[in-house]
């Protein structure tokens, strides 16, 4: 278990780059900071691992305080995002490595490491120096060098991302079965959504320092507590729109909706994804829950096409199905389904409409 | 077409005269120490070992690369560790002012063993008993030579990125397992490059053993080959060519043995 309270990090300089930040880390989680490039993530993993010393706050490992302590003694691997394999150490010596600074005997952890090898299925390659690896290879060496100090955490900077598309997805896949079987606490760090959807059994998204939401990746996906958090998460940005409520009716980008209740008359933020709103090429007449728009923009996505509508001023934009495209130029409509937008007032998630 | 042929011919012509120019002592070298009769030019020698023989009956000559060898291994390994330990802290640390400090330094350095501050060192010397010690003349050489090392060797482990330090630090290796595990086989070619840099700095070093050493069984080499000379204040070509001959050969197979061991290179001695 980790548990982080009031924890800040300030650069010299000025920088802060973890601002008083709480968090809570159960056994055996797996666990993703996921936030832009630039907001901390690197930053708060290094601290907990003790490479960085916090300016305020209070680290917990396993139930002691570890602020203090110095890296070696809090019982963490830490992968780092250039894996920092030894490059005049062959793959054996690597994998051992935390075994020979615990003292163990040349034999005993030559066999430890073949064991750990063959179980990310490195056996043939345990001669080998890290530059004669290829890029996934070296990632799994990475992990058998951290599974091999037998840690209580896990800490991964951007495992995935020094991988090319179609290894990640291997990679991701074996890494979730990996932490399975090994069930020990894990924290990611990633700028990637999809690999933090994917992944982790829970998610902080963080923003400029701070943790603007903590939850399954279910709840982040489905209801992100601010607009920040809906415009990061998902494989296509969600449209924002601003939005008004006036007489129990939600009027949108010239389109008017039913007005969930309990929420107040005035200005609102209009949230839907592009994959909860079906297009629709001829004139819906008589229907105001429309939104009505230009075919400016048709992305194809593989199984599907991004549409962007022009309405006005404002862009919306709608997932359709493969072979119902339509051309540039036309005049279409999106309509949301009932029950998926999310209205956000003062950057606080309402509800949903 | 013939301009082309002239332009290669010009080539050829110059390049061979440089060839020339730097090879003709290398040869004079190579022959004058088996020649009977050795002037300062190049000529097929009348070959004999008797300039081997002659050399020899002077008592300080193999004594004398005996002290070479002390002053310069002794200087070598002092400025490699110093240089190491202090290189890795100014490169890992950040100390204000650090850049101008290493600037100054390596400004100073010239000046420390250079003629310049020949009678302060003396004096120092003096005060600290370190007159006609190898010690005295270990410590002033490896202090000229420390800043430049420094220089270089910072530059080989500010290249090396230091999540190779954090990650061996994270399995909890203490500061002096990282040093021994990680960081000096990683700059090894550097501290190569440097420990025989320095050697070759020592080796030819004349002015400082020839000013802090009085006896001339401590002198190393480059002092005993300007005593080869008659009393008239002749040069001895002979014994100096043969002298000269086996006071180099230490320095080429070191150069030849160190390159093989390690690769290093000099290229400005920046690695890259
Ligand atoms: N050693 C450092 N000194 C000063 N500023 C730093 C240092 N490391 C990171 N920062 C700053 O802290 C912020 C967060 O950086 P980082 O944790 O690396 O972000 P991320 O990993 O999310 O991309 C950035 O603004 C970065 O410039
Ligand atoms: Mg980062």
């Amino acid at each position: 278990m980790i548990s982080l309270s009031g924890l800040t990090k300030e650069f010299p300089g000025g920088v802060r780059a973890i601002d008083s930040l709480d968090l809570e880390i159960g056994d055996g989680e797996f666990f993703a900071l996921l936030g832009p490039s630039g907001c901390g993530k690197t930053t708060l993993l290094r601290t907990i691992a003790g490479l960085e010393t916090p300016t305020s706050g209070n680290i917990g490992i396993g139930g002691a305080d570890v602020t203090g302590l110095p890296p070696g003694r809090r019982d963490v691997a830490m992968v780092f995002q250039d894996y920092a394999l030894f490059p005049h150490m062959d793959v054996t010596s690597n994998i051992a490595y935390p075994l020979r600074i615990k003292k163990v005997s040349r034999a005993r952890r030559e066999a430890k490491a073949a064991e750990t090898a063959s179980r990310l299925s490195l056996s043939e390659l345990l001669a080998r120096r890290p530059a004669q690896l290829s890029g996934g290879q070296q990632q799994r060496v990475a992990l058998a060098r951290a599974i091999a100090s037998r840690p209580q955490v896990f800490l991964f900077d951007e495992p995935l991302s020094n991988l090319d598309a179609r290894l990640r997805l291997e990679a991701r896949t074996f890494l979730k079965r990996l932490q399975r079987e090994l069930a020990v606490t894990t924290v990611f760090v990633t700028h990637d959504q999809g690999e933090a959807l994917a992944l982790a059994d829970r998610i902080a998204v963080m923003n400029a320092g701070r943790i603007t939401q903590v939850g399954t990746p279910s709840e982040v996906f489905h209801r992100p507590a601010d607009p920040f958090v809906a415009g990061f998460i998902g494989s296509t940005p969600m449209n924002l729109l601003p939005a008004s409520a006036e007489g129990g009716e939600l009027h949108v980008a010239g389109a008017v909706l039913p007005l969930p209740r309990d929420i107040a008359d005035g200005p609102l933020l209009y949230g839907l994804r592009p994959e909860y709103a079906d297009l629709s090429q001829s004139a819906l007449i008589g229907r105001r829950d429309a939104f009505s728009g230009k075919v400016a923009v048709v992305e194809n996505l593989g199984t599907a096409h991004l549409v962007t509508l022009e309405s006005g001023d404002l862009l919306i934009q709608v997932v359709v199905p493969e072979g119902d495209e339509p051309a540039i130029g036309a005049s279409a409509w999106a309509v949301p389904r009932p029950g998926r937008a999310l209205l956000y007032r003062d950057d606080r998630l309402l509800t949903g409409a | 077409m013939t301009r082309h042929a002239l332009a290669t011919i010009g080539r050829a012509t110059f390049l061979a005269v440089v060839l020339g120019f730097f090879s003709l002592p290398l040869l004079w070298l190579a022959s004058a120490p088996f020649d009977a009769h050795p002037s300062i030019t190049t000529s097929l020698p009348e070959f004999t070992f008797g300039n081997f023989r002659s050399l020899l009956d002077n008592p300080y000559v193999m004594s004398s690369l005996r002290n070479s060898l002390l002053q310069a291994a002794g200087s070598a390994a002092l400025v490699v560790v110093l240089a190491a330990l202090a290189a890795y802290a100014l490169s890992r640390v950040r100390v204000p002012g650090r850049d101008a400090l290493l600037y100054v330094l390596l400004l100073l350095s010239s000046v420390v063993t250079g003629t310049a501050a020949m009678v302060p060192l003396f004096e120092l010397a003096t005060r600290l008993n370190l007159i006609d010690t190898h010690l005295g003349v270990i410590l002033t050489l490896s202090g000229g030579l420390l800043p430049a090392a420094i220089f270089i060797l910072k530059d080989f482990m500010d290249g090396t990125p230091t999540s190779y330090e954090e990650s061996a630090r994270v399995f909890g290796a203490s500061p002096l397992q990282i040093l021994r595990h990680i960081v000096i086989p990683l700059v090894r070619p550097g501290l190569a490059t440097i420990a025989v840099w320095a050697v070759a700095n020592v080796w030819g070093s004349f002015l400082q053993p020839f000013i802090l050493l009085r006896d001339p069984d401590k002198s190393p080499g480059a002092v005993i080959l300007y005593t080869l000379y008659t009393e008239g204040g002749a040069p001895r070509l002979d014994l100096i060519s043969t002298f000269s001959l086996l006071y180099s050969l230490p320095v080429v197979v070191m150069y030849v043995f160190v390159s093989r061991r390690y690769g290093f290179r000099f290229h400005g001695g920046i690695k890259r």
